[in-house]
Order: C-alpha cells, then sequence, then structure tokens
C-alpha cells in the first residue's frame, strides 16, 4: 500500500476519451499494471466531450483532482477534438490556478490505446501529486458536504 | 422515476476475487429507484442474459445496470439481451468493475468500494437515459485496398471473387510491392515472381478490379460504409491508354545514371523506365526529378521514338475523386534506414548489403543477372558473413525497433542454403542472438541449412566490421557458446536490417483516424479476436502494417480482411450510431460557434418560424443537427455558450450526474 503516513485518500475524477483512452485504461486493466482507486474513470466520446462545467461541478463536489484522458495530437478519432480539448482546458486550468486550485490538481494526458503501461504510470503519478498537495477545500461547495 | 435492475459479475474470478459482489449488489439496491439487484457467476453467459431478460420483464425495469467487464467488451451483448427482452438498447449502461477496478486492485476493500461507487455513477447516468433509436445509412458497394504488394492484391482478389469492385492505390508504378523484389520464398524456395506475378495479372484482368498505380491517397471523409475518398494520380508523363509496354523508349533515352530504386540502387535505370518486365500496368513511367525534357525542355527523345504516341509532357496529376464503403490499409513495410549502425560498415563498404540487395544480388532478373558477385568489385565472394537482428529487438530506441521482426531468422537460412547450394566452395556464417522457426516446416528448413548445408550458425553477435585495404572485411564476433572471439576475414557481410512500417502510414492513420501503436503498427480492434479489423469502424488491415508478418500469414490475414470487408459490403443498411448531437431550437441563438467546431459538417443554420409567447412570430436562426453525418463527438456541446448542444447517450446532465456520484462524500 501507499505511505502509511498518509491516511488521506483523494478523489479523483478521469475523462476519458472513449477511442484511445478509455481503451488505455482497459489495457492497464488486461495486463494487471497497478494504480490507486482513487480514480474513478469517466467515459466520454472524445476529449472534447469535456465541458469546463464539468470539472467545475467536480471541485464544487469535493474533488482533489480531474485530469483528462484523450488521444495523442494527430491522432483523434473525430480528427480535431483533441486539439480543442487541450485549448479549453489550458484557458480553464489557468484560470482554475488564479481561484486557487493549484494547476497540479489538474492534468491533460495523451494516451493511446497501446498505452496500458503508460496509462497505469500516469495515474500513479497523478495520486501521489495531488495526495502531496491534500485535500482540496478553495472551490468546495460547503452545501455539498451532506 | 426510472425502474432501475443492477446486475453485478463475478466473471468467474475476474472480478468476484477482488470485488465482494454480494456487498455491490447489496447496497446498489438501496440506492434510489433500483427495484432490482442481484448478482451472477457470468453475465455474459446465456444463463446470465436470461436473468436480465427475466428481471426486465418480472420487475418492469426501464433501465438496467451491468457492473462487469469494460463496455469496449460486452455492451453490445447485453444491450441486445435487454432489446430482446422489450427494453431499449440505450436504457443499459454499463460500470466498468474488472478492466478499471477488479484488475488493477489488489485490496478487496478498496476494490469493493470503488465498484460500489461505479456502480453508482452508472445508476446516475441510467436515471436521465432515454430511449434512442438508431437510423440507418446506405452502404457504398466498393472497396478500397490502399497499397498493392501481396496482401494488398490477395484481398483485392478475394472481394472481387465475391462480386464487388476494388479499386487498388498504389504509389510507386506499378503493383507487386516487396515480395517483387525477393528471389525464392521460403520455406519451399519457390521463386516469388512465379507465384507473385499470376496474381498481379489477375489484378489487372479482373473487370471489378481497378489498379490506381503511381497514385496516392490524398484526403479521406465519411465514414463507415460512406467514405469519400481523393486520389492523386501522379504525371507519369505517359499515357497509360497508349503505351504498349514496349520499352523503346527506356532503351533510348540519354539519361542512363539515374539510381534504380527497384534493385535497391546497385544498378542504374533511365529517366523513363518500366521497373521490371513483369510491372502491373507495365506501362513506361518518366522521372520529372531527372527528366531533360521535362527539366529543361531540352530533348524530347522518347516522345520521338514512341510509335503509339503515348509520351505526354504536358500532363499533370489528376484527383480523382471516388466513394467506398470499406477500406483496407496494406501498407506494408521498409527496412530500417542503417545509418545509426556504423560498426557494420554499411556505409563505408559496397559489399556490406542488407538482406533485401542480398535478394537482388541473387536474383537472376537482378543487377547481376543472378550470380552471386561482390558489388565491389564482381568478383566471386568465399565467405559470406550474415548478421542477425540489425536493429531487432534492439533495447536503445533511438537505434533501432524492441519487437522482433519475425521474417528475418527465416530468410537469412534460405540465403544462407542457396549460397551453399549454387556455391559449395562458400563458407557461410550466420551470428544470431536466438534462431526463431515456428511455422509450419519452419524449423526443419532451418535444420537443413544446419545439418545439410553446413551452415556455420554461431550464437553471438557481431561487434565490428573493418573493411581492409585489400577488399576483405575484418568481422570481429564473439561466439558465445564457446566463450571465444572470433576474427573472420568475409568477402561480404550481410545485415538482417529490422522492418518498420512504410512511413506513409503515419499520415494515411490521420486520414483515416485508425489508431497505431508506438512503432507506427496499426492497431488491431481486438489483439486476439478481431486481428483484421481497426478500431475504427469500416477499416481493415492488411498484412505488415498491422504487424511484422511473412508471405503465408501475410496472404492469410489479407484474406481475413477481404472477408471481414465483403461481409460489410454485403449488407444495404448500416444502423448508424445512435448518439448523437440535437440542438434546442428555443435555447438556440443561432451564433454558430458550433458549425465552427464540427469535423463532419453536420451542423447547418437554417431561418425557422417561431410562434413567440406573445403570439408574434419570429423568424430566428437556429442550427439543426443532420442526424446521419453527426459521429457524437461532442465538440459542439462544449462549443455552445447557450447550452442548447447536447449529445445524446452523453448529455450535460449524465456526465455531470456521474461527476456527482463519484464525488459524492460517504
Amino acid at each position: 500500500m501507499q505511505n502509511e503516513m498518509t491516511t488521506f485518500k483523494p478523489k479523483i475524477v478521469a475523462f476519458c476519451c472513449n477511442w484511445c483512452s478509455y481503451a488505455g485504461a482497459d489495457l492497464a486493466g488486461t495486463n494487471r499494471l497497478t494504480y490507486p482507486a482513487d480514480v474513478k474513470i469517466i467515459r466520454v466520446p472524445c476529449s472534447c466531450r469535456v465541458n469546463p462545467m464539468f470539472i467545475l461541478r467536480a471541485f464544487q463536489r469535493g474533488a482533489d483532482g480531474v485530469i483528462i484522458c484523450g488521444c495523442h495530437p494527430g491522432d483523434c478519432h473525430y480528427t480535431t477534438g483533441n486539439y480543442y480539448a487541450r485549448r479549453r482546458m489550458t484557458l480553464l486550468f489557468s484560470m482554475l490556478d488564479f481561484l486557487g486550485i493549484e494547476k497540479e490538481r489538474t492534468r491533460v494526458e495523451w494516451v493511446s490505446a497501446a498505452e496500458g503501461a503508460k496509462f497505469a504510470a500516469t495515474m500513479n503519478d497523478f495520486v501521489a501529486t495531488v495526495t502531496k498537495l491534500g485535500e482540496n477545500k478553495r472551490l468546495e461547495d460547503l452545501r455539498c458536504k451532506k | 422515476m426510472q425502474r432501475i435492475g443492477v446486475f453485478v459479475c463475478w466473471c468467474g474470478s475476474n472480478i468476484a476475487a477482488t470485488v465482494d459482489v454480494a456487498a455491490v449488489s447489496d447496497t446498489l439496491k438501496n440506492e434510489p429507484g433500483v427495484v432490482f439487484s442481484t448478482n451472477y457467476q457470468y453475465m455474459c453467459s446465456e444463463s446470465g442474459q436470461n436473468i436480465l431478460k427475466d428481471a426486465i420483464r418480472d420487475y418492469q425495469l426501464t433501465g438496467v445496470v451491468i457492473c462487469s467487464c469494460s463496455p469496449r467488451m460486452h455492451e453490445a451483448t447485453f444491450r441486445k439481451a435487454a432489446a430482446a427482452a422489450g427494453l431499449n438498447p440505450y436504457m443499459v449502461e454499463i460500470a466498468n468493475i474488472r478492466e478499471q477496478c477488479s484488475w488493477i486492485h489488489k485490496d478487496k476493500a478498496a476494490g469493493t468500494e470503488k465498484a460500489i461507487i461505479l456502480g453508482r455513477a452508472a445508476i446516475a447516468k441510467v436515471h436521465l437515459n432515454a430511449p434512442l433509436t438508431a437510423g440507418e445509412s446506405p452502404v457504398t458497394k466498393r472497396a478500397l485496398v490502399i497499397g498493392g504488394g501481396i496482401a494488398g492484391i490477395q484481398t483485392a482478389l478475394d472481394i472481387a471473387e465475391a462480386g464487388f469492385e476494388v479499386d487498388i492505390v498504389e504509389k510507386q508504378p506499378t503493383i507487386g510491392g516487396k515480395m517483387t523484389q525477393l528471389d525464392k520464398t521460403f520455406p519451399t524456395l519457390d521463386c516469388a515472381a512465379c507465384i507473385l506475378t499470376p496474381k498481379m495479372v489477375d489484378c489487372a484482368q479482373n473487370e471489378n478490379i481497378s489498379i490506381y498505380a503511381y497514385s496516392e491517397v490524398e484526403e479521406v471523409k465519411g465514414f463507415v460504409g460512406n467514405f469519400h475518398v481523393k486520389i492523386r494520380k501522379k504525371a507519369r508523363y505517359v499515357d497509360t491508354t497508349k503505351c504498349t509496354g514496349c520499352g523503346l523508349c527506356t532503351e533510348k533515352c540519354p539519361v542512363k545514371k539515374v539510381s534504380n530504386e527497384f534493385n535497391l540502387g546497385l544498378d542504374n535505370r533511365r529517366a523513363v523506365y518500366i521497373p521490371f518486365a513483369q510491372a502491373v500496368p507495365k506501362v513506361a513511367t518518366i522521372d520529372a526529378d531527372h527528366c531533360n525534357m521535362l527539366k529543361s525542355g531540352k530533348c524530347g527523345l522518347c516522345a520521338k521514338v514512341c510509335t503509339a504516341g503515348a509520351i505526354d509532357y504536358k500532363q499533370k496529376d489528376e484527383i480523382i475523386d471516388r466513394e467506398y464503403g470499406a477500406i483496407v490499409v496494406a501498407t506494408g513495410y521498409q527496412p530500417i534506414a542503417l545509418d545509426k549502425y556504423d560498426e557494420f560498415a554499411y556505409s563505408q563498404s559496397k559489399d556490406v548489403v542488407t538482406s533485401l540487395e542480398f535478394e537482388r544480388l541473387t536474383n537472376a532478373a537482378g543487377p547481376t543477372g543472378g550470380t552471386l558477385l561482390r558489388p565491389s568489385d564482381g568478383t566471386h565472394p568465399h565467405t559470406l558473413v550474415f548478421v542477425q537482428c540489425v536493429g531487432s529487438r534492439c533495447e536503445d530506441d533511438g537505434r533501432g525497433k524492441s519487437y522482433c521482426s519475425k521474417i528475418c531468422c527465416m530468410y537469412t537460412a534460405k540465403h544462407a542454403m542457396l549460397v551453399r547450394e549454387k556455391y559449395p566452395d562458400t563458407e557461410v556464417y550466420v551470428f544470431y542472438i536466438d534462431v526463431r522457426t515456428p511455422g509450419k516446416n519452419f524449423d526443419e528448413f532451418y535444420r537443413r541449412a544446419v545439418e545439410e548445408y553446413g551452415v556455420h550458425y554461431i550464437k553471438g553477435m557481431v561487434g565490428k566490421v573493418a573493411p581492409r585495404a585489400d577488399g576483405k572485411l575484418m568481422v570481429q564476433a564473439c561466439d558465445l557458446l564457446a566463450n571465444e572471439q572470433l576474427h573472420i576475414e568475409a568477402d561480404m557481410v550481410i545485415l538482417a536490417a529490422a522492418i518498420e512500417p512504410d512511413p506513409s502510414a503515419r499520415h494515411l492513420a490521420t486520414m483515416l483516424t485508425a489508431s497505431m501503436d508506438t512503432n507506427d503498427f496499426f492497431t488491431e480492434a481486438h489483439p486476439k479476436l478481431r486481428p483484421v479489423e481497426s478500431p475504427t469502424a469500416g477499416i481493415f488491415l492488411s498484412g505488415v502494417c498491422q504487424g511484422p508478418k511473412d508471405i503465408p500469414e501475410t496472404v492469410s490475414q489479407a484474406s481475413a480482411a477481404a472477408a471481414k470487408a465483403i461481409g460489410l459490403l454485403a449488407k444495404n443498411k448500416l444502423t448508424c450510431n445512435p448518439c448523437v448531437a440535437h440542438s434546442d431550437e428555443w435555447m438556440c441563438n443561432g451564433c454558430s460557434a458550433c458549425e465552427k467546431v464540427c469535423p463532419y459538417g453536420a451542423i447547418t443554420y437554417m431561418d425557422k418560424e417561431f410562434r413567440m409567447p406573445d403570439r408574434t412570430t419570429a423568424i430566428r436562426r437556429v442550427a439543426s443537427v443532420n442526424p446521419a453525418v453527426c459521429q457524437g463527438c461532442g465538440a459542439c456541446t462544449v462549443a455552445c455558450p447557450s447550452g442548447a448542444m447536447d449529445l445524446d447517450g452523453f448529455s450535460n446532465s449524465q456526465i455531470m450526474a456521474e461527476v456527482d456520484a463519484i464525488c459524492k462524500m460517504k
């Protein structure tokens, strides 16, 4: 298990595109590559389907980190979707950083369907980073904490 | 309120070992809207599906959540079962608790907790699911095969044989591919040309096959059943309908020193050329980079000698627009460049050759007429050293490839055997890491090389090849089994260079939106169960473009790809994906943001009459989505500032509900 000192288990939402990253996550499973159970994956057709509102909502509801995974640039199943995602998220993440959500809590990663190992490594790294930052309280809506 | 049924699968011990399935089904029973919850050993089995069907009927379920393996695996299975029980198939959601839970977690408590949360998210989503009906789209009954090597030829012949029209696009002036350059083929030693050229002729003569040689795919649009492809037919400066392939122009052309790519630069050709005698189509091609007439306007000799009047210096590239139902990729391979392997002196000595060059040197139609001669001085070599795995199984990514190229062990055994048979006075050494000979009659073939033909197989790698002033090559190697250093005075060194996907494949994959692995081989939809289909519907894979293969394997995969393509072309209608975008016309403000981001041009604007609340009539500009063209990426839903655009099956509220369920406090 992880460091005994940290009992903090972060809540991490991962948006994975159906064509590359979700398949990459499946491959990580097929190869029995472990990463913490703190990561919960939401399947979306394309990384460009991820509305900035989803990320804001996640942080509002107490998520400690949000990661968006899509096909490598140029390999998008829908040709250009991941470029939109990249641009939108660059903007959103800098705004979130301004609002006090450290930019380490948000990430965009390209994981292809063949990169199970990369998926597991990315998740391990992301969970470790977010765990180090601790709980996210900045955007949390206290009304949701029931 | 939906009436939801939850079905938790054990998947034998695959899920049950790290997830307490009973706890999951018991906990999820208390979720709002859940009226039935159970767990079963194998939900995908017939009896598992019957549990699902019975529950749908008995409990009047309006929504179903299956906690099982990845939706990529069995979503279709469960949707079909639900439909059989009278439930709309799009009311089924899968919680992936195998690939993304039980298989990656060791701790049962954590695994169970996560499975419950994933189940909750799926339940939250199903609450907002709406029945969807899939539309239909027609299928263009024509296939495109990209690449005219043995893989493409076999696929095209099989598709044509089934009665469908098929086009082959080949970038070289002739079809045939790498196999035309080979001398003999293992393990039967029949000559490559003797078995390939009849198939090339079959392609040319089959009325269902059109060959676009010296052409490249320029653009691919559309989707399965309805691809729109632009093919660039490069200018040959020869009218292919008039050219008889007599070859007179290729004899008279004054530009004689153009490196002959068919013989891998081992000899020269003219600026106007026919790659080889059995080329299909057998027509001349003018190489614009070297032709005097095209460069400076001073020559025109070929036009003068051509009795058919086929030479046309003003010819331009032609763009051909075609529609296809299926596309088969057969782009093949090339040997890697050896510029990073200086220790073998490939760039320093002409007598260090690659195996493909060696094929040309032993081929009766090659530059030496089939007599094995040293390329440097034309003398007969006495000592030959073959080096295996040059760039294959290489841990240094910058230099070579991590994978095994698969064919080298066998063709090296073939080369060694043929040399010893033809020239018994030679000594042949083969340096190897491992000899890999799985395949029908392959190991027997290799053993013949060692036992009957006396080829010296030495386990160990060659460290250095040093050309000496007298033309000899000093080969320094180690014999791992005898644990000694070897110094061999060789006349020729033959390098079994690794093979890599053709460089054109990368760009093509982007056009086709077909995925590739880290080595640029095309990825198959499933490594075991769907090996000839790309994950992108309507794209099939044939030959080495998917991974290293020898000829028998390539041909069988080519036929398999053809069978899959035929299966698609035989359908009159395809069921479309119903998860498409739609716009709420009352919310749409006509800003065009969605139209700009749509990669398919599925969104159009129109002025529509609306009856306003104050009983006036207003004409408003609103977006509308063509569901037959929309592929459901959702780019428009995020671009829409007014929130009018939403995606069926992945709606804003559904994803929000999933986020809420995952982030919910305990």
